[in-house]
């Protein structure tokens, strides 16, 4: 019987602490493709300053907006990441939730690379070779306008300038952010090279989706589950194998993997933010504008955040492998950021 | 002979060798088991080790007044601004005269971890009478630096350091101006995207709260449903629903009890995001029917000799269980409960829903502070694209083993110690 007491004692030890309701720390969801920059700045905001580190949630993108538009109050966060723009429907939840001011702030970008052993071959592809390699149904090879079964096996199939070697790419699974971007970018975007696929575009819109979306299912395309490091391993033991992953983790492994040319451009600071590099995105965050001044730190926070010394060109965040956008945007966001604009709705447009 | 005799005879070598082969199938089984064991304890250990120890660089520091910006180290505002990072890079200059160019001395300042600067700080914070002093310190390098001097000169070539930077590196270790210590801030600090800065405290006192509230919410409720299940509950269709319903919870993924504690802890009864207290609750319904079905086997496992021979000197029924088969069947309850805290300490799933899976670096004091947990820990730095956060996560997961094995272990034990034979 004596334990039993000293449980209840330690129960009630532990449950001793609780504070009220009330919360000083910065609460942040979102997309796990922001999550290695907005962490960064969190932990140099917490240090910094006087203000308690922000505590950052990796739910994705929509799982960080659908958490955010629940409501006004200190259970719910107050700002969240989006490695996408929030679409109109999630501004209609929060909207109909009662979150009315958000403030939108664009941060930079993130690029998608297809990526090689150092031991591999260079390469330099077309989004047109990409989306042959990899889509499900590929336009018939004999130059007919139907679609049937990917027929092609190595790379050498799709463009005869390419090594002949089996096409193997490792990439993400479908539950994750980059291999929806993968799909959008990528894929689609070699898919709209075909004029009468474009076409379909404006006739039967879903049926252009799944044609121009679709992964092949037949063994060419590895799912390597969630984590990046796991490409990039596989892509070290074998030179032969593409992969497929975000920006970041090809400037952290330049020493094992290298990234294949697009059209004959090489994903960099430069090539990205120009847009002259194809597969990018942008990535934002958005702020919860009534809880500005209710929750302390938030606006010092997000100061931080578009401050030059942290999102510029020569700023912390590009060593870890963000994508700055133009000076002029950036300057534009940072002002939106200051002044804590809302959003209208006419961004949907 | 007879006849019976004679048919052994004949088929006892066939026999023997049949028996021969099934022994040598279990000792297969198990050779396998130790192999992936082995296989498993190598890889983790050969890539974390590592991260128990780190190099730092030694510097001729001075505390300058007027590059720190300074005047005042008493003001702790002052201190707060304070140009700490212009001192790291003074005493690299002077180390290394030859650098210039704006690229250069970046690079150069790149080699030391940001980490120094918060130490000068704190030193100044403490010793005020510094200020204006030059001590020679060993300062942190940075993870990529200090992966560079603990990589074998094979690997060195694939080092995130650029040629000149490797130069440097070389130089400063051939003068033995760099040295391998003890990793101190793994096991003092919580969470950051620096690895050399990283730590698992954080992560330890999370797990150390959740499994607190866990084992106080859980062991006396499940001990309880036992006690009433097996010895006042009548036998009949509603007591065997009960233990259907027991047995198919137990079996239940776990990250439905994280939805449910989402829609329940969270939000119906508005209690925050991320804190222990509702990780703990979560658990508590996921270890629930392991330490009820345990405490089961437990209870039944008492000779009823035992609670006759009670009754017939006319004890209660109370009396009867409480004196006599709960003390007679706690060790084997205990072991139901430390078997499904290990389990409890191992869970990452339902947690994710509820908000633990985040980047925390505040150490939590309490069960409502903002925290993560061990294996939350090992999954987060294992998706980090720095190359040091692998070693690190080798590295927590060994702390985490180490954790299981010492639960484990002491299940063992006290089964061992207690237990009764009759």
């Amino acid at each position: 019987m004596k334990n039993t007491h000293k449980l209840v004692l330690a129960a009630a030890l532990a449950l001793s602490s609780v504070p009220a309701m009330a919360r000083d720390t910065v609460s942040i969801v979102g997309s796990s493709t922001v999550y290695p920059f907005a962490t960064v700045v969190a932990e140099r905001f917490g240090r910094n300053t006087s203000f308690p580190t922000p505590k950052i949630e990796s739910t994705g993108s929509g799982g960080g907006l659908k958490l955010f538009c629940q409501g006004v109050g200190t259970q719910h966060p107050d700002i969240t990441n989006a490695s996408r723009r929030m679409k109109q429907s999630e501004f209609e939840l929060c909207k109909s939730n009662g979150v009315k001011d958000i403030t939108e702030v664009q941060i930079g970008y993130d690029g998608l690379v297809v990526a090689n052993s150092v031991k591999g071959p260079d390469l330099d592809i077309s989004l047109r070779d990409l989306y042959l390699a990899m889509a499900k149904d590929v336009p018939n090879p004999n130059g007919t306008e139907e679609l049937v079964a990917n027929p092609y096996k190595t790379w050498k199939d799709v463009n005869p300038a390419l090594p002949n070697v089996k096409i193997e790419v490792v990439g993400p699974p479908p539950t994750s952010g980059t291999r929806d971007s993968f799909n959008e970018l990528g894929v689609e975007g070699g898919c709209k090279t075909f004029p009468w696929l474009k076409a379909m575009k404006g006739q039967d819109k879903s049926k252009y989706k799944s044609v121009c979306r679709s992964i092949r299912e037949d063994g060419h395309y590895i799912e390597a589950g969630e984590n990046d490091n796991l490409i990039i391993q596989k892509l070290e033991s074998s030179p032969n194998i593409l992969g497929v992953f975000g920006f970041s983790f090809l400037d952290q492994n330049r020493s094992i993997v290298k990234a294949v040319k697009i059209k004959g451009v090489s994903p960099n600071m430069e090539t990205v933010g120009s847009g002259e590099y194809p597969m990018a995105r942008s990535m934002y965050f958005y702020v919860k504008k009534a809880h500005v001044g209710v929750i302390p730190g938030i606006q010092e926070y997000v100061k931080e955040f578009t401050h030059d010394r942290t999102w510029g060109d020569e700023g912390y965040l590009a060593d870890k492998g963000l994508i700055p956008s133009p000076k002029t945007e950036r300057m534009k966001w940072a002002e939106n950021a200051k002044s804590l604009n809302s959003m209208t709705g006419k961004e949907f447009e | 002979m007879s006849v019976t005799t004679e048919q052994v005879r004949k088929t006892l070598a066939r026999r023997y060798r049949a028996e021969k082969r099934f022994k040598a199938y279990g000792i297969c089984a198990i050779s396998i088991g130790l192999l992936a064991l082995l296989l498993l304890f190598t890889d983790i250990i050969g890539k974390g080790y590592r991260a128990f120890y780190e190099y730092s660089v030694a510097l001729q520091i001075t505390f300058d007044p007027e590059s720190l910006e300074i005047d005042d180290p008493r003001d702790l505002e002052q201190l707060q601004y304070g140009n700490y990072e212009a001192v790291v890079r003074e005493a690299l200059k002077a180390r290394f005269p030859g650098v210039e160019g704006r690229e250069d001395r970046r690079a150069l300042t790149a080699l030391v971890s940001t980490a120094a600067g918060y130490r000068l700080r704190e030193m100044l914070e403490n010793k005020p009478e510094l200020l204006g002093q030059t001590h020679t310190l060993w300062l942190q390098l940075d993870d990529d630096a200090d992966m560079f001097l603990k990589s074998s000169e094979a690997k060195r070539k694939t080092a995130r350091l650029s040629d000149q930077q490797q130069t440097w590196v070389l130089e400063l270790e051939q003068s033995n101006e760099v040295r391998a210590g003890f990793n101190h801030s793994l096991f003092t600090r919580g969470d950051s995207r620096e690895p050399e800065q990283a730590g698992i405290l954080g992560a330890i006192l999370g797990s150390f709260f959740t499994m607190l509230v866990t084992l106080a919410l859980s062991f006396p409720i499940g001990v309880a449903a036992a006690v009433y299940l097996e010895e006042f509950a009548p036998k009949n269709r509603f007591t065997d629903f009960i233990e259907v319903n027991i047995n198919n919870l137990a079996a239940v993924p776990s990250i439905i009890f994280g939805l449910l504690g989402l829609a329940v802890f969270i939000g119906l009864f508005g209690m925050p995001r991320s804190v222990p207290l509702v990780g703990g609750l979560v658990l508590t319904l996921m270890t629930l029917p392991t330490i009820i079905i345990s405490s089961r086997a437990a209870i039944k496992a008492v000779p009823p000799s035992i609670r006759q021979a009670a009754m017939g000197l006319g004890a209660s029924k109370m009396q009867v269980v409480l004196q006599f088969v709960l003390p007679l069947a706690l060790p084997g309850m205990l072991t139901g409960g430390i078997i499904g805290m290990a389990q409890a300490l191992g869970e990452t799933a339902p947690l994710l829903m509820i908000g633990m899976v985040a980047f925390i670096v505040e150490l939590p004091t309490g069960a409502m502070d903002a925290a993560t947990v061990l294996p939350v820990q090992v999954f987060l730095w294992a998706s980090s694209p720095e190359q040091s956060f692998v070693t690190m996560t080798s590295a927590a997961i060994m702390v985490l083993m180490t954790f299981l094995i010492t639960m484990n272990t002491l299940a063992v034990v006290m089964r061992k110690r207690l237990e009764r034979r009759w």
